[in-house]
């Protein structure tokens, strides 16, 4: 690991920071997620670091507690778009003609329709539940890891190494998982950050429009929701789950940058 | 026959459009229809009675198969007739186009300020480029790209309304609002659009005329002295128009969406609003209605962006 650079190390240490919070929430949030230990939006004091919420639950409590909820969402949407969004994309680029012809056209067709837009419509007679929402979030963004992953394997299909794979006789399956999949890895687990945090931000919303992540079950967007009526008087408590995922967006930003710029040197780039 | 390359390619382009409507209304169709269990099942929840599922069933007609209710839904739409509401059975368009033409009144005054200003930033991003000011642009662009539009919402709203009380916190608009007071009730939206989308279309439009800016001619008007922001405005601009256009279309498109959250935001009536509000009630014909206008418009605007990148190219407009 030579030179990694300041702003990646503050994004890992962030995302460390944020993981460590997520997976631990238990053992080391001060209060129960859904207890009532104070008044309505009592100011931060030694008691609660941050305050209490709209019912008076700490409200520190509740976004260690709500982040592990958006982190558990995003994470399994995020790993289930690159399964599905990746394999289905290598396919078509291994196997080109109608196949790829049809996934494409099929991918476009879904990316007509604004994802939050195609999201409300589905939701509006699914029940909302996490796995409906994982698996809502995670088969509209497979859609975007498609194009890049089949984008990507194009590139890799025209390589000698996979015409000599291919006169070897190896099925389709074979190169897929052994000459393509390993050279197609860095740009997508780079992008694989970018999805993330596209996945953060998108539960997010969700929730804030009550169409997420149901009560009592916290998560940032519905801690934001539920505190939205204290802006107008002057109570900041529903900015700070907001800073938490403006934070985690951005630390994995830097950190994906990195990973970017440094696979970009792998390839033979010029700032390597 | 000598036909004109340009109109053969901007029918393609409007007949597919037209098509990918079709198809995408068929999507939205098949999204609240061909799912596991029944809508109106869900409609009601697990402890509806037979008689209210029988019932609802019958007013839905969903005892027709889908296929015929998914022509019988094209055919109103093209008839102009969205269908009525399940909730208060109020006709769709009568309530939605008040809301359409308020939620277009806020975006295109995001659009208005966000394009010229998008632009200027990232030509000026390009003439200090590696320097201070393309840095101080990115730096800022990367931040609000990573901060969910509500947020800035909620951060505009407590400064503006709360701690300088210079803007009203709620943004209600009404017929009888005179142009002035509707701008001053949208300020604050309008100012969160423009940031929503100005950090994208900024960094898009910076790398689109550094695109430009590596070809030869480039170099050439360099060399012959001219100043640098001749050389990005006359001569690289002009050759990023389609790549500009294309990403002003997208975030566009992009701006649709953040409507939906801005509008639930400041309590603004729009389509945004109303979407959100039947897909809590479970309305399925009003979120299928507001589902194909919003698929309409976005799919209207990828289409222009095609039709001006067409039309920015000398080569296909002058053929020989």
């Amino acid at each position: 690991m030579r030179g990694i650079p300041v702003s990646a190390l503050i994004g890992l240490a962030f995302v460390a920071l944020y993981a460590f919070g997520a997976i631990f929430a238990g053992f080391i949030a001060p209060y129960g997620m859904a207890e009532v230990v104070g008044d309505v939006w009592e100011p931060a004091s030694s008691a609660h670091l941050l305050g209490t919420d709209s019912i008076g639950r700490d409200l520190l409590s509740r976004i260690i507690f709500g982040g592990q909820t958006t982190i558990f969402v995003a994470t399994a949407a995020t790993i289930l778009s690159f399964t599905v969004g990746s394999i289905m994309g290598l396919t078509a680029a291994v196997a080109g003609g109608w196949v790829d012809q049809f996934l494409s056209r099929f991918v476009d067709l879904i990316m007509s329709i604004p994802a939050l837009i195609f999201a409300l419509v589905v939701l509006s007679v699914m029940p909302v539940t996490l796995p409906v929402l994982i698996v809502v979030m995670g088969l509209l963004d497979a859609t975007r890891v498609f194009r890049l992953s089949r984008a990507v394997a194009v590139d890799i299909t025209v390589m000698d190494y996979v015409e000599a794979a291919r006169l070897r006789g190896e099925g389709n399956r074979w190169i897929i998982f052994h000459e393509i999949l390993p050279n197609a890895l860095s740009p997508l687990v780079a992008e694989m950050g970018l999805r993330f945090i596209f996945m953060v931000l998108f539960i997010s919303t969700l929730s804030f429009l009550g169409l997420g992540v149901q009560p009592p079950l916290a998560d940032w967007g519905g801690i934001v929701k539920e505190n939205k009526d204290g802006i107008v008087y002057g109570i900041p408590a529903a900015l700070i789950p907001a800073f938490a995922i403006a934070t985690l967006a951005i630390s994995v930003n830097l950190v994906a940058d990195w990973v970017l710029s440094r696979t970009a040197s792998l390839k033979g780039g010029r700032d390597g | 026959m000598t036909r004109n390359p340009i109109v053969f390619l901007l029918a393609q382009r409007l007949s597919l459009g037209l098509l990918l409507l079709l198809a995408a209304s068929a999507l939205i169709f098949m999204g609240t229809e061909i799912l596991p269990g029944d809508v109106a099942q869900s409609i009601l929840g697990q402890s509806a009675t037979p008689q209210a599922l029988a019932n609802l069933r019958n007013e839905l007609g969903l005892n027709e198969p889908a296929l015929a209710r998914y022509f019988d839904w094209l055919g109103g739409i093209l008839r102009g007739d969205l269908g009525t509401a399940l909730t208060n059975g109020q006709d769709i368009w009568t309530a939605m186009s008040g809301r359409l033409a308020n939620t277009l009144f806020l975006a295109s005054c995001a659009a208005i300020i966000a394009v010229p200003l998008a632009i200027i930033l990232g030509v000026i991003a390009v003439r200090y480029r590696g320097q201070w000011p393309d840095k101080l642009i990115s730096g800022i662009t990367l931040t609000s790209v990573s901060i969910p539009e509500f947020m800035l919402g909620y951060i505009a709203m407590f400064v503006l309304t709360v701690q300088f009380r210079i803007f009203p916190s709620v943004s209600t608009i009404y017929d009888s609002m005179s142009l002035g007071e509707k701008l001053h009730a949208v300020a604050i939206p309008v100012l969160v659009l423009v940031l929503v989308v100005l950090g994208h279309m900024m960094r898009m439009t910076r790398a689109a005329i550094l695109n430009v800016m590596q070809s030869a001619y480039i170099e050439t008007a360099e060399l012959k002295g001219l100043r640098p922001i001749t050389v990005i405005a006359r001569h690289a601009f002009p050759n990023a128009i389609a790549p500009v256009v294309n990403v002003v279309m997208l975030n566009m498109a992009y701006l649709i969406v953040g409507v939906v959250v801005v509008e639930v935001v400041f309590v603004f009536p729009g389509m945004g609003q109303y979407l959100v509000d039947h897909v809590t009630k479970r309305d399925v014909p009003v979120v299928q209605a507001c589902g194909l206008v919003f698929a309409a418009v976005y799919i209207g605007l990828n289409m222009v962006a095609d039709i001006v990148s067409i039309l920015s190219n000398p080569r296909l407009r002058h053929p020989k």
